[in-house]
Protein backbone atom coordinates (compact mmCIF):
# COMPACT_ATOMS: atom_id res chain seq x y z
CA UNK A 1 0.00 0.00 0.00
CA UNK A 2 1.36 3.39 -0.85
CA UNK A 3 1.85 5.59 2.16
CA UNK A 4 3.19 9.01 0.25
CA UNK A 5 2.62 10.17 -2.86
CA UNK A 6 3.89 13.19 -4.80
CA UNK A 7 2.65 14.11 -8.25
CA UNK A 8 4.25 17.09 -10.14
CA UNK A 9 4.90 18.81 -6.81
CA UNK A 10 6.38 22.15 -7.66
CA UNK A 11 7.72 24.76 -4.83
CA UNK A 12 9.54 28.25 -4.85
CA UNK A 13 11.34 30.58 -2.36
CA UNK A 14 9.79 33.54 -3.80
CA UNK A 15 10.77 34.00 -7.48
CA UNK A 16 13.32 31.52 -7.32
CA UNK A 17 11.60 27.85 -8.86
CA UNK A 18 13.25 24.86 -6.43
CA UNK A 19 11.11 21.78 -7.38
CA UNK A 20 9.86 21.36 -11.08
CA UNK A 21 7.30 18.71 -10.88
CA UNK A 22 8.91 16.38 -8.38
CA UNK A 23 7.37 12.95 -8.40
CA UNK A 24 8.00 10.18 -5.73
CA UNK A 25 6.07 7.03 -4.04
CA UNK A 26 7.01 5.39 -0.88
CA UNK A 27 4.51 2.20 -0.07
CA UNK A 28 4.04 0.85 3.36
CA UNK A 29 7.71 -0.53 5.32
CA UNK A 30 9.82 0.72 2.31
CA UNK A 31 13.01 2.65 2.14
CA UNK A 32 13.18 4.93 -0.64
CA UNK A 33 17.50 6.52 -1.06
CA UNK A 34 17.18 10.24 -2.09
CA UNK A 35 20.00 11.57 -3.39
CA UNK A 36 21.42 14.44 -5.40
CA UNK A 37 23.65 17.42 -5.80
CA UNK A 38 23.58 20.19 -3.56
CA UNK A 39 20.58 22.29 -4.56
CA UNK A 40 18.59 20.05 -6.50
CA UNK A 41 15.86 19.70 -4.46
CA UNK A 42 15.87 17.48 -2.24
CA UNK A 43 15.50 19.23 1.23
CA UNK A 44 13.20 21.78 -0.46
CA UNK A 45 11.23 18.11 -1.24
CA UNK A 46 11.45 17.57 2.57
CA UNK A 47 10.03 20.86 3.62
CA UNK A 48 7.36 20.24 1.06
CA UNK A 49 6.02 17.12 2.29
CA UNK A 50 6.44 18.12 5.78
CA UNK A 51 4.50 21.19 4.96
CA UNK A 52 7.34 24.04 5.82
CA UNK A 53 7.01 25.70 2.32
CA UNK A 54 3.87 25.71 0.67
CA UNK A 55 3.71 23.53 -2.73
CA UNK A 56 1.58 23.16 -5.52
CA UNK A 57 1.04 19.88 -7.09
CA UNK A 58 -0.46 16.34 -5.58
CA UNK A 59 0.66 15.78 -2.11
CA UNK A 60 -1.14 12.57 -0.33
CA UNK A 61 0.03 10.93 2.94
CA UNK A 62 -2.08 7.87 3.86
CA UNK A 63 -5.25 9.10 1.86
CA UNK A 64 -4.84 12.64 3.08
CA UNK A 65 -4.32 15.67 1.06
CA UNK A 66 -1.41 17.44 2.73
CA UNK A 67 -1.77 20.51 0.90
CA UNK A 68 -4.70 21.42 3.10
CA UNK A 69 -2.75 20.57 6.39
CA UNK A 70 -0.63 22.59 8.33
CA UNK A 71 3.05 21.36 9.40
CA UNK A 72 2.00 19.60 12.77
CA UNK A 73 -1.24 18.43 11.24
CA UNK A 74 1.13 16.24 8.75
CA UNK A 75 3.39 15.47 11.58
CA UNK A 76 0.40 14.26 13.79
CA UNK A 77 -0.71 12.13 10.61
CA UNK A 78 2.76 10.36 10.96
CA UNK A 79 5.47 12.33 9.55
CA UNK A 80 8.32 12.22 11.41
CA UNK A 81 11.43 14.63 10.65
CA UNK A 82 15.19 14.30 11.41
CA UNK A 83 15.96 17.71 9.97
CA UNK A 84 19.44 18.54 8.64
CA UNK A 85 21.50 20.56 10.80
CA UNK A 86 19.83 18.80 13.75
CA UNK A 87 18.04 21.43 15.21
CA UNK A 88 17.59 20.17 18.85
CA UNK A 89 15.52 22.38 21.37
CA UNK A 90 19.40 23.36 23.28
CA UNK A 91 18.15 24.24 26.50
CA UNK A 92 15.68 21.60 26.72
CA UNK A 93 18.01 18.26 28.89
CA UNK A 94 17.98 15.01 26.12
CA UNK A 95 14.65 13.97 28.25
CA UNK A 96 12.34 17.31 27.84
CA UNK A 97 13.89 16.98 23.95
CA UNK A 98 12.14 13.62 23.72
CA UNK A 99 9.54 14.17 26.44
CA UNK A 100 8.58 17.16 24.49
CA UNK A 101 7.61 14.88 21.32
CA UNK A 102 6.24 12.69 22.83
CA UNK A 103 3.06 10.72 21.50
CA UNK A 104 1.60 7.09 22.35
CA UNK A 105 2.85 4.12 20.07
CA UNK A 106 5.64 1.81 20.21
CA UNK A 107 8.43 4.71 20.71
CA UNK A 108 8.56 5.23 24.27
CA UNK A 109 11.77 6.77 26.15
CA UNK A 110 12.66 3.13 27.25
CA UNK A 111 12.93 2.32 23.30
CA UNK A 112 14.86 5.45 22.71
CA UNK A 113 17.54 4.71 25.17
CA UNK A 114 17.80 0.98 23.77
CA UNK A 115 18.57 2.11 20.67
CA UNK A 116 20.77 5.13 21.80
CA UNK A 117 22.32 4.07 25.12
CA UNK A 118 24.45 7.45 24.55
CA UNK A 119 21.14 9.15 24.82
CA UNK A 120 19.79 7.34 28.32
CA UNK A 121 23.45 8.08 29.84
CA UNK A 122 22.87 12.16 29.14
CA UNK A 123 18.99 12.09 29.80
CA UNK A 124 19.28 15.14 32.13
CA UNK A 125 22.15 17.10 30.05
CA UNK A 126 21.33 19.80 28.05
CA UNK A 127 20.90 19.54 24.33
CA UNK A 128 23.53 22.39 23.60
CA UNK A 129 25.90 20.56 25.74
CA UNK A 130 26.11 17.04 23.60
CA UNK A 131 28.41 16.39 20.96
CA UNK A 132 27.14 16.57 17.57
CA UNK A 133 26.78 12.47 16.87
CA UNK A 134 24.94 12.62 20.34
CA UNK A 135 22.74 15.43 19.11
CA UNK A 136 22.17 13.64 15.86
CA UNK A 137 20.91 10.70 17.87
CA UNK A 138 18.54 13.09 19.86
CA UNK A 139 17.18 14.30 16.61
CA UNK A 140 16.24 10.69 15.54
CA UNK A 141 15.14 10.05 19.07
CA UNK A 142 12.64 12.78 19.15
CA UNK A 143 11.30 12.18 15.31
CA UNK A 144 10.97 8.71 17.09
CA UNK A 145 9.08 9.46 19.74
CA UNK A 146 6.26 11.11 17.59
CA UNK A 147 5.73 7.53 16.90
CA UNK A 148 5.94 8.49 12.88
CA UNK A 149 4.62 5.95 9.76
CA UNK A 150 7.37 7.47 7.96
CA UNK A 151 10.27 8.71 9.15
CA UNK A 152 12.79 11.41 6.93
CA UNK A 153 16.08 11.67 7.36
CA UNK A 154 18.11 14.40 5.99
CA UNK A 155 21.42 14.20 5.95
CA UNK A 156 21.48 12.36 8.69
CA UNK A 157 25.30 11.73 9.20
CA UNK A 158 26.74 14.80 7.46
CA UNK A 159 29.93 16.04 9.01
CA UNK A 160 29.80 12.96 12.06
CA UNK A 161 32.74 10.97 12.76
CA UNK A 162 33.00 7.61 10.82
CA UNK A 163 32.39 5.82 14.45
CA UNK A 164 29.60 7.79 15.20
CA UNK A 165 28.35 7.60 11.17
CA UNK A 166 28.35 4.03 11.50
CA UNK A 167 26.34 4.05 14.61
CA UNK A 168 23.94 5.75 13.27
CA UNK A 169 23.54 3.64 10.07
CA UNK A 170 23.65 0.73 12.09
CA UNK A 171 20.09 2.09 13.79
CA UNK A 172 18.87 3.28 10.56
CA UNK A 173 19.22 -0.35 9.71
CA UNK A 174 17.49 -1.81 12.35
CA UNK A 175 14.54 0.38 12.33
CA UNK A 176 14.26 -1.15 8.85
CA UNK A 177 14.50 -4.48 9.82
CA UNK A 178 13.35 -4.61 13.45
CA UNK A 179 10.07 -1.78 13.11
CA UNK A 180 9.15 -1.86 9.54
CA UNK A 181 9.40 1.74 9.94
CA UNK A 182 8.82 3.21 5.92
CA UNK A 183 11.81 5.48 5.41
CA UNK A 184 13.22 8.15 3.44
CA UNK A 185 16.46 8.69 3.76
CA UNK A 186 18.16 11.61 2.16
CA UNK A 187 21.83 10.98 1.64
CA UNK A 188 25.12 10.96 -0.61
CA UNK A 189 26.51 7.90 1.30
CA UNK A 190 25.73 5.25 -1.39
CA UNK A 191 27.83 2.66 0.33
CA UNK A 192 25.83 2.62 3.75
CA UNK A 193 22.50 3.70 1.46
CA UNK A 194 22.94 0.18 -0.22
CA UNK A 195 22.51 -1.43 2.81
CA UNK A 196 19.58 0.62 4.19
CA UNK A 197 17.38 1.45 0.74
CA UNK A 198 14.93 -0.53 -1.31
CA UNK A 199 15.22 2.18 -3.94
CA UNK A 200 16.76 5.09 -5.10
CA UNK A 201 14.96 8.07 -6.31
CA UNK A 202 18.17 10.83 -7.71
CA UNK A 203 17.07 14.23 -7.83
CA UNK A 204 18.49 16.80 -10.18
CA UNK A 205 16.68 20.48 -10.92
CA UNK A 206 13.68 19.96 -8.95
CA UNK A 207 12.96 16.71 -10.69
CA UNK A 208 13.80 12.97 -10.50
CA UNK A 209 16.59 11.91 -12.78
CA UNK A 210 16.35 8.47 -11.92
CA UNK A 211 14.36 6.08 -10.26
CA UNK A 212 14.94 2.50 -9.31
CA UNK A 213 15.90 -0.61 -7.50
CA UNK A 214 18.76 0.53 -5.03
CA UNK A 215 20.93 -2.46 -6.85
CA UNK A 216 20.08 -1.25 -10.00
CA UNK A 217 22.10 1.99 -9.67
CA UNK A 218 25.29 1.62 -11.20
CA UNK A 219 28.21 3.43 -10.94
CA UNK A 220 28.01 5.90 -13.80
CA UNK A 221 24.55 6.83 -13.06
CA UNK A 222 25.48 7.53 -9.65
CA UNK A 223 28.74 9.52 -10.29
CA UNK A 224 26.66 11.53 -13.17
CA UNK A 225 23.67 12.67 -10.85
CA UNK A 226 25.06 12.45 -7.64
CA UNK A 227 28.61 12.88 -8.13
CA UNK A 228 29.68 9.97 -6.00
CA UNK B 1 18.61 30.79 48.43
CA UNK B 2 18.22 33.65 46.43
CA UNK B 3 14.28 32.79 46.34
CA UNK B 4 13.46 32.04 50.04
CA UNK B 5 15.46 35.36 50.70
CA UNK B 6 13.66 37.71 48.59
CA UNK B 7 10.40 35.90 50.04
CA UNK B 8 11.36 36.13 54.04
CA UNK B 9 11.90 39.91 52.89
CA UNK B 10 8.54 40.27 51.59
CA UNK B 11 6.65 38.75 54.80
CA UNK B 12 9.14 39.96 57.70
CA UNK B 13 9.60 43.33 56.45
CA UNK B 14 5.88 44.61 56.11
CA UNK B 15 5.54 42.12 59.63
CA UNK B 16 8.13 44.05 61.17
CA UNK B 17 6.40 47.71 59.74
CA UNK B 18 3.22 46.82 61.04
CA UNK B 19 4.68 46.50 64.64
CA UNK B 20 6.40 49.01 64.22
CA UNK B 21 3.87 51.08 63.12
CA UNK B 22 5.58 52.18 59.90
CA UNK B 23 2.21 51.52 57.40
CA UNK B 24 4.27 53.35 54.61
CA UNK B 25 6.68 50.63 54.69
CA UNK B 26 4.00 48.26 53.97
CA UNK B 27 2.05 50.71 50.90
CA UNK B 28 5.27 50.39 49.53
CA UNK B 29 5.86 46.73 49.83
CA UNK B 30 2.19 46.73 48.27
CA UNK B 31 3.11 48.08 45.61
CA UNK B 32 6.33 45.98 44.77
CA UNK B 33 4.13 42.51 44.91
CA UNK B 34 1.36 44.58 42.82
CA UNK B 35 4.35 45.16 40.27
CA UNK B 36 5.45 41.54 40.94
CA UNK B 37 2.22 39.89 39.95
CA UNK B 38 2.16 42.09 36.75
CA UNK B 39 5.76 40.91 35.96
CA UNK B 40 5.02 37.74 36.66
CA UNK B 41 2.28 37.80 34.39
CA UNK B 42 4.53 39.17 31.82
CA UNK B 43 7.47 37.06 32.52
CA UNK B 44 4.65 33.78 31.27
CA UNK B 45 5.06 35.09 27.48
CA UNK B 46 8.81 36.97 27.36
CA UNK B 47 10.53 33.79 29.57
CA UNK B 48 8.76 31.24 28.22
CA UNK B 49 6.98 32.09 25.08
CA UNK B 50 9.94 34.48 23.87
CA UNK B 51 7.19 36.93 23.27
CA UNK B 52 8.37 40.50 23.63
CA UNK B 53 5.29 42.98 24.28
CA UNK B 54 5.44 46.53 24.69
CA UNK B 55 1.97 45.89 24.91
CA UNK B 56 0.67 44.66 28.51
CA UNK B 57 -0.25 48.42 29.88
CA UNK B 58 -2.78 47.04 28.46
CA UNK B 59 -3.94 43.99 30.16
CA UNK B 60 -2.83 46.55 33.34
CA UNK B 61 -5.12 49.19 32.35
CA UNK B 62 -8.24 46.65 31.25
CA UNK B 63 -7.75 45.24 35.43
CA UNK B 64 -7.74 49.10 36.65
CA UNK B 65 -10.44 50.27 34.76
CA UNK B 66 -12.65 46.96 35.46
CA UNK B 67 -12.23 47.95 39.06
CA UNK B 68 -12.68 51.44 38.72
CA UNK B 69 -15.72 51.37 36.45
CA UNK B 70 -17.50 49.12 38.67
CA UNK B 71 -17.12 50.64 42.29
CA UNK B 72 -17.39 54.07 40.39
CA UNK B 73 -21.13 52.82 39.53
CA UNK B 74 -21.18 51.27 42.97
CA UNK B 75 -20.28 54.02 44.90
CA UNK B 76 -22.72 56.43 43.03
CA UNK B 77 -25.85 53.64 42.90
CA UNK B 78 -25.69 54.71 39.24
CA UNK B 79 -26.15 51.41 37.19
CA UNK B 80 -24.53 49.98 34.25
CA UNK B 81 -26.37 50.48 30.94
CA UNK B 82 -29.15 51.57 32.51
CA UNK B 83 -31.63 51.64 29.89
CA UNK B 84 -30.88 48.11 29.12
CA UNK B 85 -29.05 45.70 31.35
CA UNK B 86 -29.08 47.76 34.61
CA UNK B 87 -26.05 46.03 36.42
CA UNK B 88 -25.41 47.09 39.31
CA UNK B 89 -21.63 47.98 39.91
CA UNK B 90 -19.43 46.47 42.83
CA UNK B 91 -17.41 47.09 46.10
CA UNK B 92 -16.35 43.42 45.92
CA UNK B 93 -13.08 42.40 45.08
CA UNK B 94 -13.61 38.79 44.44
CA UNK B 95 -16.44 39.95 41.75
CA UNK B 96 -13.81 42.86 40.42
CA UNK B 97 -10.93 40.56 40.16
CA UNK B 98 -12.85 37.86 38.42
CA UNK B 99 -14.31 40.64 36.05
CA UNK B 100 -10.37 42.18 35.71
CA UNK B 101 -9.13 38.43 34.52
CA UNK B 102 -12.01 37.78 32.48
CA UNK B 103 -11.57 41.24 30.57
CA UNK B 104 -7.50 40.94 30.26
CA UNK B 105 -7.67 37.65 28.94
CA UNK B 106 -10.35 38.54 26.15
CA UNK B 107 -8.35 41.75 25.10
CA UNK B 108 -5.41 39.03 25.21
CA UNK B 109 -7.09 36.71 22.96
CA UNK B 110 -8.10 39.34 20.82
CA UNK B 111 -4.83 41.03 20.76
CA UNK B 112 -2.54 37.76 20.36
CA UNK B 113 -4.85 36.65 17.56
CA UNK B 114 -3.76 39.29 15.64
CA UNK B 115 -0.25 40.00 17.03
CA UNK B 116 0.70 36.96 16.48
CA UNK B 117 0.58 37.05 13.21
CA UNK B 118 3.46 38.51 12.69
CA UNK B 119 7.08 38.44 15.21
CA UNK B 120 10.42 39.90 15.94
CA UNK B 121 10.48 43.71 16.00
CA UNK B 122 6.94 43.50 13.97
CA UNK B 123 5.11 41.99 16.76
CA UNK B 124 6.74 44.55 19.05
CA UNK B 125 5.44 47.27 17.19
CA UNK B 126 1.58 45.92 17.37
CA UNK B 127 1.75 45.15 20.71
CA UNK B 128 2.71 49.04 21.56
CA UNK B 129 0.47 50.24 19.26
CA UNK B 130 -2.59 48.33 20.76
CA UNK B 131 -1.22 49.73 23.96
CA UNK B 132 -1.54 53.41 22.52
CA UNK B 133 -5.09 52.88 21.11
CA UNK B 134 -6.20 52.02 24.73
CA UNK B 135 -4.23 54.81 26.13
CA UNK B 136 -5.95 57.55 23.80
CA UNK B 137 -9.15 55.95 23.75
CA UNK B 138 -9.14 56.18 27.74
CA UNK B 139 -8.03 59.87 27.39
CA UNK B 140 -11.24 61.09 25.78
CA UNK B 141 -13.79 58.72 27.93
CA UNK B 142 -15.03 61.85 29.82
CA UNK B 143 -17.90 59.12 31.24
CA UNK B 144 -15.17 57.66 33.34
CA UNK B 145 -12.93 60.97 33.71
CA UNK B 146 -11.19 60.92 30.72
CA UNK B 147 -7.43 62.39 31.35
CA UNK B 148 -8.13 63.35 34.76
CA UNK B 149 -9.03 59.71 35.47
CA UNK B 150 -11.07 58.20 38.16
CA UNK B 151 -11.30 58.19 42.00
CA UNK B 152 -13.08 55.90 44.36
CA UNK B 153 -13.63 56.92 47.66
CA UNK B 154 -13.39 53.89 49.80
CA UNK B 155 -11.30 50.52 48.74
CA UNK B 156 -13.22 47.79 48.04
CA UNK B 157 -13.78 44.80 50.13
CA UNK B 158 -13.02 41.11 50.96
CA UNK B 159 -14.87 38.80 52.81
CA UNK B 160 -13.66 38.20 55.80
CA UNK B 161 -11.37 41.04 55.69
CA UNK B 162 -10.30 44.65 56.90
CA UNK B 163 -9.11 45.98 53.05
CA UNK B 164 -8.58 49.17 54.74
CA UNK B 165 -5.83 47.87 57.02
CA UNK B 166 -2.54 48.15 55.10
CA UNK B 167 -1.11 44.50 56.19
CA UNK B 168 -4.31 42.94 55.44
CA UNK B 169 -4.39 44.33 52.17
CA UNK B 170 -0.69 43.66 51.19
CA UNK B 171 -1.54 40.01 52.75
CA UNK B 172 -4.40 39.76 50.24
CA UNK B 173 -1.96 40.80 47.10
CA UNK B 174 1.25 38.61 48.11
CA UNK B 175 -1.09 35.95 48.49
CA UNK B 176 -2.72 36.33 44.82
CA UNK B 177 1.50 36.86 44.06
CA UNK B 178 2.37 33.61 45.63
CA UNK B 179 -0.35 31.58 43.39
CA UNK B 180 0.51 33.46 40.70
CA UNK B 181 4.20 32.09 40.96
CA UNK B 182 2.54 28.66 41.84
CA UNK B 183 0.74 28.74 38.52
CA UNK B 184 3.82 30.13 36.37
CA UNK B 185 5.80 27.28 38.39
CA UNK B 186 3.07 24.22 37.21
CA UNK B 187 3.09 25.68 33.68
CA UNK B 188 7.00 25.95 33.25
CA UNK B 189 7.89 22.45 34.58
CA UNK B 190 4.07 20.98 32.80
CA UNK B 191 4.35 19.51 28.63
CA UNK B 192 2.65 22.57 28.02
CA UNK B 193 5.33 24.81 29.03
CA UNK B 194 8.19 22.25 27.57
CA UNK B 195 6.39 23.03 24.07
CA UNK B 196 6.48 26.30 24.73
CA UNK B 197 10.01 26.50 25.68
CA UNK B 198 11.05 24.63 22.53
CA UNK B 199 8.54 26.81 20.34
CA UNK B 200 10.71 29.52 21.61
CA UNK B 201 14.00 28.27 21.02
CA UNK B 202 13.22 27.01 17.47
CA UNK B 203 9.91 28.11 16.45
CA UNK B 204 9.57 26.34 13.11
CA UNK B 205 10.99 22.62 13.70
CA UNK B 206 8.94 22.22 16.91
CA UNK B 207 6.06 22.14 14.11
CA UNK B 208 7.63 19.06 12.81
CA UNK B 209 7.00 17.05 15.78
CA UNK B 210 3.42 17.72 15.60
CA UNK B 211 3.38 20.66 18.25
CA UNK B 212 1.07 23.23 17.49
CA UNK B 213 3.56 26.76 19.07
CA UNK B 214 1.41 29.33 17.25
CA UNK B 215 -1.69 28.25 19.49
CA UNK B 216 0.55 27.33 22.66
CA UNK B 217 1.93 30.75 22.40
CA UNK B 218 -1.55 32.36 22.22
CA UNK B 219 -2.80 30.57 25.15
CA UNK B 220 0.30 31.85 27.45
CA UNK B 221 -0.23 34.95 25.95
CA UNK B 222 -3.92 34.80 27.39
CA UNK B 223 -2.93 33.74 30.56
CA UNK B 224 0.03 36.03 30.84
CA UNK B 225 -2.56 39.10 30.00
CA UNK B 226 -4.95 37.64 32.62
CA UNK B 227 -2.52 37.79 35.73
CA UNK B 228 -1.70 41.37 34.49
CA UNK B 229 -5.15 42.60 34.36
CA UNK B 230 -5.18 40.96 38.28
CA UNK B 231 -2.40 43.04 39.00
CA UNK B 232 -4.11 46.25 37.58
CA UNK B 233 -6.98 45.62 39.26
CA UNK B 234 -4.90 45.61 42.56
CA UNK B 235 -2.94 48.55 42.07
CA UNK B 236 -6.29 50.34 41.00
CA UNK B 237 -7.45 49.73 44.63
CA UNK B 238 -4.12 50.24 46.47
CA UNK B 239 -4.14 53.70 45.01
CA UNK B 240 -8.15 54.10 44.74
CA UNK B 241 -7.49 55.62 41.92
CA UNK B 242 -7.14 54.61 38.14
CA UNK B 243 -6.20 56.61 35.20
CA UNK B 244 -5.34 56.70 31.63
CA UNK B 245 -1.51 56.12 32.45
CA UNK B 246 -2.21 52.62 33.28
CA UNK B 247 -2.27 52.04 29.57
CA UNK B 248 0.72 54.46 28.54
CA UNK B 249 3.87 52.54 27.14
CA UNK B 250 5.86 54.03 29.85
CA UNK B 251 3.54 51.14 31.82
CA UNK B 252 4.60 48.30 29.44
CA UNK B 253 8.30 49.56 29.70
CA UNK B 254 8.26 49.41 33.07
CA UNK B 255 6.60 46.10 33.34
CA UNK B 256 9.67 44.93 31.48
CA UNK B 257 12.19 46.04 33.43
CA UNK B 258 10.76 44.34 36.07
CA UNK B 259 11.32 40.99 34.19
CA UNK B 260 14.62 42.66 32.98
CA UNK B 261 16.22 44.13 36.08
CA UNK B 262 15.44 40.52 37.86
CA UNK B 263 15.75 38.21 35.22
CA UNK B 264 14.06 37.00 32.02
CA UNK B 265 12.67 33.59 32.43
CA UNK B 266 13.64 32.74 36.00
CA UNK B 267 10.91 32.43 38.51
CA UNK B 268 11.41 35.05 41.01
CA UNK B 269 13.43 37.00 38.81
CA UNK B 270 9.91 39.69 38.33
CA UNK B 271 9.49 39.75 41.96
CA UNK B 272 13.65 40.19 42.68
CA UNK B 273 13.34 43.58 39.62
CA UNK B 274 9.76 44.98 41.04
CA UNK B 275 11.12 44.79 44.12
CA UNK B 276 14.42 46.09 43.09
CA UNK B 277 12.92 48.78 41.05
CA UNK B 278 10.58 50.16 44.21
CA UNK B 279 13.28 50.51 46.63
CA UNK B 280 15.64 52.29 44.25
CA UNK B 281 12.48 54.42 43.35
CA UNK B 282 11.97 55.23 47.10
CA UNK B 283 15.47 55.59 48.47
CA UNK B 284 16.97 57.06 45.40
CA UNK B 285 13.94 59.41 44.79
CA UNK B 286 14.59 60.79 48.16
CA UNK B 287 18.15 61.78 46.76
CA UNK B 288 17.58 63.11 43.44
CA UNK B 289 14.41 63.68 40.97
CA UNK B 290 16.81 62.45 38.25
CA UNK B 291 16.70 58.52 39.86
CA UNK B 292 16.21 57.66 36.35
CA UNK B 293 19.79 57.82 35.36
CA UNK B 294 21.34 55.40 38.20
CA UNK B 295 18.25 53.06 37.15
CA UNK B 296 19.23 53.48 33.08
CA UNK B 297 22.70 52.66 34.80
CA UNK B 298 21.96 49.33 36.22
CA UNK B 299 19.60 48.06 33.76
CA UNK B 300 22.64 49.00 31.29
CA UNK B 301 24.91 46.76 33.07
CA UNK B 302 22.17 43.97 33.38
CA UNK B 303 22.05 43.46 29.63
CA UNK B 304 25.34 43.84 29.27
CA UNK B 305 26.68 41.70 31.77
CA UNK B 306 24.14 39.67 33.57
CA UNK B 307 21.81 38.76 31.02
CA UNK B 308 20.55 36.29 33.59
CA UNK B 309 19.32 39.63 36.18
CA UNK B 310 19.87 39.81 39.18
CA UNK B 311 18.28 36.30 40.19
CA UNK B 312 20.70 34.88 37.78
CA UNK B 313 24.20 37.10 38.95
CA UNK B 314 23.38 35.51 42.74
CA UNK B 315 22.41 32.26 42.06
CA UNK B 316 24.15 31.41 38.95
CA UNK B 317 22.81 29.66 35.76
CA UNK B 318 20.25 27.29 36.78
CA UNK B 319 17.43 25.09 35.07
CA UNK B 320 15.16 26.69 32.27
CA UNK B 321 12.73 28.83 34.45
CA UNK B 322 14.00 28.66 38.30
Amino acid sequence: MTLLTLEGVTASYGASQALFGMDLAIAEGEAVAMMGRNGMGKTTTVRAICRMLPAGGRLVFDGHDLTRLASHQAAKLGIGLVPEGRRCFRDLTVEENLVVAARSGHWDLARVAELFPRLAERRSQRASTLSGGEQQMLAIGRALMTNPRLLILDEATEGLAPLIRAEIWAAIARLKTETGLSLLVIDKSLKELRGVADRAVLVARGQVAWAGAMDALDAETSARHVGV
Amino acid sequence: MVNAALVAALVGVPLWAHVAGEPFTITLATRAVIFALAAVGLNLALGLGGLVSLGHAVFFGIGGYAMGILAFHAQNYLPMFPETLAIEGTKSMPVIWLVAVIASALAALVIGLLSLRTAGVYFIMITLAFGQMFYYFTISWSAYGGEDGLSIWVRNGFPGLNTLDPIQFYGLCFTLLCGALWLSHRIARSPFGLMLNAARQVPHRVETVGLDGQRAKLVVFVISGAITGLAGALFADLNRFVSPTMFSWHMSGEIMIFVILGGVARLFGPVAGAVLFVAMEHVLGDLSDYWHIYLGALLLGIVLFARGGVVGLLAGRAKSHD
